[in-house]
């Protein structure tokens, strides 16, 4: 995997001082690493196995079951497209088409320049607001594929 | 602070009603995720600012509290005017001032802003008269959009935590258990189990220490009452569980909270600690001796995680695989000791059993599905939100009176429930009554009680597809039969909705979905194949038009469907032009729109905005055809 060789373990460190030392504790640190870090660097990974003493092949099965987690870097805004059912019928399709002619890229994707990464999400408990996309943390009910560049610069803006 | 003993919580309760009551006048504004995205926060703020403007006007003695989910989130931002009862919907900050003048000090209501009634045209000015809420009989809701859920004294002056008081001091654990039998209440996150004998079992299973969980991992799409009661009731849930825990003499709980749920998780967490502080949660609650505290824990995304077995041993930090159901987790469940899991609603529910009596509850619903259940309503209707109803209500009322009917009148077709483990109720169901069983003959579910409303534009076969590849995704892929029947299942959708389906595809699809059915490790996959099924059992010959004449007649699935303005109807709008993703559509406004059939993708988002129908379908060989001529 090609990656960065060292991420700054401080703050792993510091996260994983906030819980006991061992296996019940992982999906949280995970969890917490994966804010700090926007992904989970493979470094930070190897020290979280050796922190909780579970075995790092453990660790990697964990990181892949669960799809909050990434182990690629993340781009600075996520952008997500609720596509639960409900809005699977309202026409949550097309926003990810949608997405996809605006930013280049697909559901699990980063753009190269690391400003979005578009995700697709089953369901946000919001569906009578469907079809939704989420840029950020705002949320957008009743998207329309026309709005979506509208979306981006709003729901990007508040990021940074 | 720390509440001691009983009197001194009755002595609290009462303080905090009169607080309540002494309130001359109140503006509730819904802060549920639905509210919040149509911009509640700013109106909230905006009534804030407005009283503080107005402090010196000593007859109007405002309060304003952020509620949790109303439940009509698509009219939202919702606004509530007590003592009036005045609802408002859809209001924007802008038009704040405006109704501080002219309603609070003015005394006179603005009709713009009152809901509009679909079916009669007519505006409601009361918040109990609107259809939407006129027909519900809230049990687990109770409380959701009263309270401000960050606020513990007001959820107590509604009577938040007295079931507690009653089962600490006035009842034995086995009184606490009998009660709820009485109650007849079964678990509210689907699969129906009674509750009573949950707890009995994990009493009576031996085990050094036993735990009290609480399923918050809502991954049913479509489906969203839990979220709504964890965000606008959250001490709800914690009463339930401490009832729950004092009855199977737990000492430690867990609630198990969805990832896509931060709003919840914000609310449970202030809940938690508020409890803690109140003597509520902790050791020696409220004087009487017993401990029992609750912690959160957030999920990883994976939607098998709902799943009971699969839960706990995520809670266990490993990866969320599902084990064998011959042992119970009654009996071996989180770190293999005695365990209760019960979802959001059932918690929620508990308190007011306590306080108003199992026989209360019995006296509501059907025969063997008592009391009443969350369900939310969405898809193709008018009146989307959260409802809750008692048991056999027929699905007639909930999608017509409640509902409003169909979105733009078109045609009814099905109502899918129990998200992707339920299935599609066809029209001539509609008179259904609905509870556990009836569900399931029907080949359906009640699953987490999500309804969604499916029109004539909604594709049969295109939302099995849409079920199976949602199950694929999640399948976590320890046993063959889950993991290999969904890939398998999936490819032969993928050629029937590209037009390449073969005689025999249905048959087989019937033969992988009883293969499934039988050998399937957990629910999840036994469970898979009633999407398929239900479909198949109600719209073959949808499935058959796709297969045989290469056409969907819903007019969904791209490759098979082609659209074209109808010459006398369109009048020019342009919206079409506008809406086309890919410049497909010609013309100026006022005048014939033409599509290129060329340049179309068949996306459908025309016909989605047309206001005069004028947009039609038609079997895209069609158009190869009119080439050949």
């Amino acid at each position: 995997m090609a990656e960065t060789p060292c991420s700054d373990l401080s703050k792993a460190e510091e996260i994983l001082g906030r819980y006991p030392q061992e296996e019940p504790a992982l999906i949280q640190v995970l969890q917490d690493v994966h804010r700090a870090y926007n992904y989970l660097p493979c470094d930070v990974l190897e020290r979280v196995a050796e922190a909780l003493e579970v075995p790092l092949a453990k660790v990697f099965s964990v990181s892949t079951f669960y799809k909050a987690f990434s182990l690629e870097p993340q781009g600075d805004t996520i952008v997500k497209v609720c596509t639960g059912t409900a809005c699977h019928i309202r026409g949550a399709g097309q926003l990810v088409e949608e997405l996809e002619r605006q930013l280049g890229v697909g559901p699990d994707e980063t753009t190269e320049d690391f400003k979005f990464t578009v995700k697709t999400v089953n369901c946000v408990g919001a569906c009578a607001m469907a079809p939704l996309v989420i840029v950020g943390e705002k949320y957008f009910g009743s998207a329309k594929p026309a709005r979506v560049s509208k979306y981006l610069t709003e729901g990007g803006a508040d990021e940074n | 602070m720390r509440i001691e003993s009983r009197d001194q919580f009755e002595a609290l309760r009462k303080q905090s009603l009169e607080i309540e009551t002494n309130r001359k006048q109140q503006v509730l504004v819904c802060c549920g995720t639905g509210c919040l995205a149509s911009g509640s926060k700013e109106v909230a703020e905006a009534f804030a600012d407005e009283i503080a403007k107005r402090s010196i006007d000593a007859t109007v003695d405002l309060f304003v509290k952020s509620t949790g989910c109303h439940g009509f989130c698509e009219r939202g931002p919702l606004v509530v005017l007590n003592p009036q009862g005045i609802l408002y919907t859809k209001v924007k900050a802008g038009r704040v001032e405006e109704i501080v003048e002219k309603t609070l000090v003015g005394g006179e209501v603005i009709p713009g802003l009152l809901y509009k009634d679909p079916v009669s045209g007519e505006r409601v000015e009361q918040y109990e008269e609107v259809p939407f809420y006129r027909h519900q009989v809230r049990v687990a809701m109770r409380n959701i959009g009263r309270i401000d859920p960050t606020d513990i004294l007001d959820a107590i002056a509604q009577g938040s935590y007295s079931g507690v008081a009653k089962v600490l001091f006035e009842m034995s654990p086995h009184e606490v258990i009998g009660e709820v039998a009485t109650s007849g209440q079964r678990g509210r996150g689907g699969a129906g189990f009674n509750t009573a004998r949950k707890w009995q079992s994990c009493k009576d299973a031996p085990g050094e220490r036993c735990y009290v969980l609480c399923n918050g991992d809502e991954g049913d799409p479509g489906a969203f009452k839990d979220r709504s009661i964890m965000e606008g009731d959250p001490h709800s849930v914690l009463e339930g569980m401490i009832i729950g825990a004092y009855a199977v003499q737990a000492n430690e709980g867990w609630i198990y909270v969805r990832d896509e749920y931060p709003l919840a998780v914000v609310n449970l967490t202030i809940a938690i600690r508020e409890a803690r502080k109140y003597g509520l949660l902790g050791e020696n609650i409220m004087g009487s001796g017993f401990d029992f505290d609750i912690k959160i824990s957030r999920g990883g995304g994976a939607f098998v995680c709902g799943e009971s077995s699969a839960l706990m041993r995520s809670l266990e930090g490993k990866t969320g695989e599902p084990r064998a159901k011959y042992v119970h987790s009654t009996d071996k469940g989180l770190f293999d000791l005695p365990t209760v899991l019960n979802n959001v609603e059932t918690w929620a529910g508990i308190g007011a059993i306590i306080e108003r009596g199992g026989a209360w509850f019995a006296s509501m619903g059907t025969e063997r599905s008592k009391g009443t259940k969350a369900f939310s309503l969405v898809g193709k209707v008018k009146n989307t939100g959260l409802i809750e109803l008692p048991m056999g209500t027929t699905l007639r009322h909930i999608i017509y009176d409640i509902g409003g009917g169909i979105l733009k009148d078109r045609p009814f077709k099905a109502v899918q429930t129990g998200g992707p483990s339920g299935g599609c109720v066809p029209e001539e169901l509609l008179d259904l009554p609905v509870d556990y069983e009836e569900l399931t003959e029907a080949g359906s579910m009640m699953g987490s009680g999500g309804m969604i409303v499916m029109d004539d534009r909604t594709c049969m076969v295109d939302v099995s597809r849409f079920f199976l590849a949602f199950l694929e995704e999640e399948s976590c892929g320890k046993c063959t039969p889950c993991r290999e029947g969904l890939k398998q299942m999936l490819h032969v959708y993928g050629r029937i909705i590209a037009g390449k389906g073969q005689a025999g595809d249905l048959e087989l699809i019937e033969k992988l979905a009883a293969g499934m059915q039988l050998g399937s490790l957990c629910e999840l996959g036994k469970s898979a194949p009633n999407p398929v099924l239900s479909t198949l059992r109600y719209f073959r010959s949808e499935y058959e038009a796709h297969i045989s004449d290469h056409a969907c007649p819903a007019g969904v699935c791209r490759e098979l469907t082609a659209f074209e303005i109808v010459e006398d109807g369109c009048d020019g709008c342009h919206l079409c032009y506008k809406a086309c993703p890919v410049d497909a559509i010609t013309g100026v406004v006022k005048e014939l729109h033409v599509i290129d059939h060329e340049a179309c993708i068949s996306c459908g988002a025309c016909l989605d905005v047309c206001p005069t129908d004028t947009i039609r379908t038609f079997p895209k060989h069609e158009l190869e055809k009119a080439e050949v001529v």
